[in-house]
């Protein structure tokens, strides 16, 4: 494998971590403030196709994105409603509404345009296009870090960058303000964050939401960058995935961001066999190479995650003492 | 908060759910601009209103029971089995290769070493998670996911590169023989008088009723039962009271994974006649629903599977006679998770709102 496949490969990383990196961090708010979140996928494929219908409809990708982002906060909110209002079962709570959403894009997408659950393909003012990072083309000669820069960080989707910027803006919120601090709590130790006299309903309910913003975003990169339309099942797991990650970077910002790319590295793997058997020097076949970033998914909870130590208060609901 | 009657959180608590879940589904038919009542008549008419019918309804909730079993026997362990699915889909390989081995002089032999191939394939593909669980302490519910994933891809992998006969063009095995064709309920003596035209319920069905019945002992009769419950309830106490963690969730998890193996002798066996690509079709999922449903007993876990059945082969009708999508099935599965597995909670509390107003007259 030479310097430019490398660079290929990374590019096909950068492009297919971001949106394991956006959902990952989305269920890195939920569940440090004690809820967990099967329901990344869900979402993400109810924005995909939320944003892809609108934007397709208004021929704006902005509005597009905002429609994706309200279509992942109804279902965040039917989450919280079932999980801290009502105290539910989280975990199938979120398994519902990954069904509710896997049928209801197709449903709603083939109501409105009638090609087999499919939204029609977006062009222009309705996707977000590549934009090249300054210098992008001057400094390509320089030798090493300039291919690098050129090919692998130029040339993405703004929301490339966004998920880029969200993981020291996560960090800086989840260490570094009075919110931040009291969402690691209420995670941790409720009745603690309670007793101070701060609502845990309030915050989980806050770190629900930002979950859905995250995930709605998430799922608009699928269906308006990464692909131009939405697509039946098009998230194939990547909620699922974005979760095994979080567990891997042991839900903190910085690790999440590590552990999202090296699924999207995995990802991209699979998308090269000509790659891969250069490397292994055999013929693989396609369905394992399919399978791999679900096998490495389970490699590497079952042997490299090390001690991960969820938030102590995850997965039970509050009772506030009588 | 008062306590409800227990027939009403055993009867009430599921139907109000079920209310629930059929009234937003009818909302969601209306926003997509199709008629709920023509919906409804169509998947009754299609799914119970004539034996032939009944036949397809009866066929799907064979193989709901087995994957609701299957659910259920991880629930009670404490354990969220996600991965029926593809334990399913392993099941129906492991129908194929038996079938295919050796010339078997009969179905109920060839029925006989199926069922074991079936159940052992589906409990190997739980094993892995199911060690992952108890021994790297790896989330089951996440591992279980992703075999889904993985047993998907291998089913595609031994479709196309190993069972394939020479010259076939579509990704499956070759038919197995008629001598494992087993008898639907049209060939069976006296129910053949009720169905007249050739149906898919096959004796599988009875097989899926006495697996019903064997669940039933096994969790409330035996010593293995017992622990099972009792680490599902308290994993400390059990512990305290000398339970092995690892056995109970490697036992319960290869159980339900031969449950939802088992699901293939209905639909590969019994149906196809061979082992083609998605042969579960989505089975293994609407066993979460089923056993919630079925609030995780056996008696429960049959009459949701019939409920399902109907779902399944109403909506199927649906897609045949009108222009709403199959998918919908997928909507309503996830409305009955929901409100039975989730908002349980707030259908207890409107109950017990309205029994509080019974109640008071009496009280006065």
């Amino acid at each position: 494998m030479d310097y430019a496949t490398l660079l290929q490969i990374l590019d096909s990383t950068l492009r297919l971590g971001t949106p394991l990196l956006l959902a990952c961090l989305a269920g890195l708010f939920s569940e440090r403030a004690g809820i967990f979140d099967i329901g990344l996928e869900g979402k993400m494929l109810m924005s995909a196709m939320a944003s892809g219908a609108v934007a397709a409809l208004s021929g704006s990708v902005w509005i597009g994105l905002g429609a994706g982002i309200c279509a992942s906060l109804i279902l965040a909110g039917i989450h919280g409603l079932a999980s801290i209002t009502f105290r539910g079962n989280q975990l199938i709570s979120g398994v519902a509404l990954n069904f509710i959403a896997s049928g209801i894009t197709v449903l709603v997408a083939q109501a409105l345009f009638g090609q087999g659950g499919r939204t029609p393909p977006l062009q222009g003012a309705a996707r977000f296009n590549p934009i090249d990072l300054p210098f992008a083309e001057a400094l390509s000669s320089v030798p090493v870090l300039g291919p690098f820069y050129a090919e692998v960080l130029s040339g993405h989707s703004i929301l490339v960058y966004a998920a880029l910027a969200a993981v020291p803006a996560s960090w800086w919120l989840l260490y570094r303000t009075r919110f931040g601090l009291r969402l690691r709590a209420v995670g941790e130790n409720p009745a603690a964050v309670d007793t101070a006299g701060v609502s845990v309903v309030g915050l989980r309910f806050a770190a629900v939401a930002i979950t859905g913003v995250l995930c709605g975003i998430a799922g608009a990169y699928m269906a308006t960058a990464l692909q131009a339309g939405f697509g039946r099942e098009m998230t194939a797991g990547r909620g699922y995935i974005a979760l095994a990650a979080l567990i891997f970077a042991k839900w903190r910002p910085w690790s999440a961001l590590g552990a999202t790319m090296l699924f999207g590295f995995f990802q991209a793997l699979a998308l090269r066999p000509d790659v891969v058997e250069g490397v292994v020097g055999r013929k693989v076949p396609v369905s394992l190479l399919d399978a791999l970033p679900y096998i490495l998914t389970v490699l590497v909870l079952a042997g490299f995650v090390g001690k991960a130590i969820p938030p102590r208060a995850g997965g039970q609901p509050y009772v506030k003492e009588r | 908060m008062e306590r409800l009657p227990k027939w009403a959180d055993v009867a009430l608590v599921p139907l109000i759910s079920l209310l629930f879940a059929a009234v937003i589904s009818a909302l969601v038919i209306l926003a997509i601009g199709k008629d709920p009542v023509e919906a409804l008549n169509t998947m009754v008419t299609g799914a119970l209103g004539s034996a032939y019918g009944w036949g397809y309804t009866l066929y799907y909730t064979t193989s709901f029971i087995f994957t609701g079993l299957a659910v259920t026997v991880a629930f009670h362990a404490g354990l969220f089995n996600i991965g029926g699915e593809g334990q399913a889909q392993l099941g129906g390989l492991g129908v194929a290769l038996v079938c295919l081995a050796l010339p078997w002089p009969h179905w109920t032999v060839a029925l006989l070493a199926a069922s074991l191939g079936a159940a052992a394939f589906g409990a190997a593909w739980a094993a892995i998670p199911a060690y992952l669980q108890a021994k790297r302490g790896s989330h089951i519910v996440i591992t279980t996911i992703m075999f889904n994933y993985i047993g998907a891809a291998l089913i595609v992998y031994m479709l196309v590169d190993v069972l394939r006969p020479a010259g076939q063009m579509d990704p499956a095995t070759a038919n197995f023989p008629k001598e494992t064709e087993l008898p639907t309920l049209n060939h069976i003596p006296g129910l053949n008088l009720i169905f007249e035209k050739g149906v898919p319920a096959n004796v599988t069905l009875f097989i899926a009723l006495a697996a019903a019945v064997a669940v039933w002992a096994l969790l409330w009769h035996t010593r293995l039962g017992y622990q099972i419950r009792a680490f599902g309830k308290s994993e400390p106490a059990a512990r305290y009271a000398g339970i092995n963690p690892f056995r109970i969730i490697m036992i319960s998890m290869l159980i339900s994974g031969a449950l939802s193996g088992l699901m293939s002798i209905n639909n590969v066996m019994g149906e196809a006649g061979r082992l083609v690509q998605n042969s579960s079709e989505g089975a293994g999922f609407i066993g979460i629903a089923v056993a919630l449903m079925g609030r995780n007993h056996p008696i429960g876990v049959v009459l949701a599977a019939v409920l399902f059945g109907f779902l399944y082969q109403g909506g199927a009708e649906l897609g045949l006679w009108t222009s709403i999508p199959i998918e919908l099935r997928t909507v309503v599965q996830g409305l009955v998770i929901l409100f039975t597995g989730a908002l349980d909670q707030m259908v207890r509390m409107l109950l017990a709102w309205v029994f509080s107003f019974r109640a008071q007259p009496r009280a006065a």
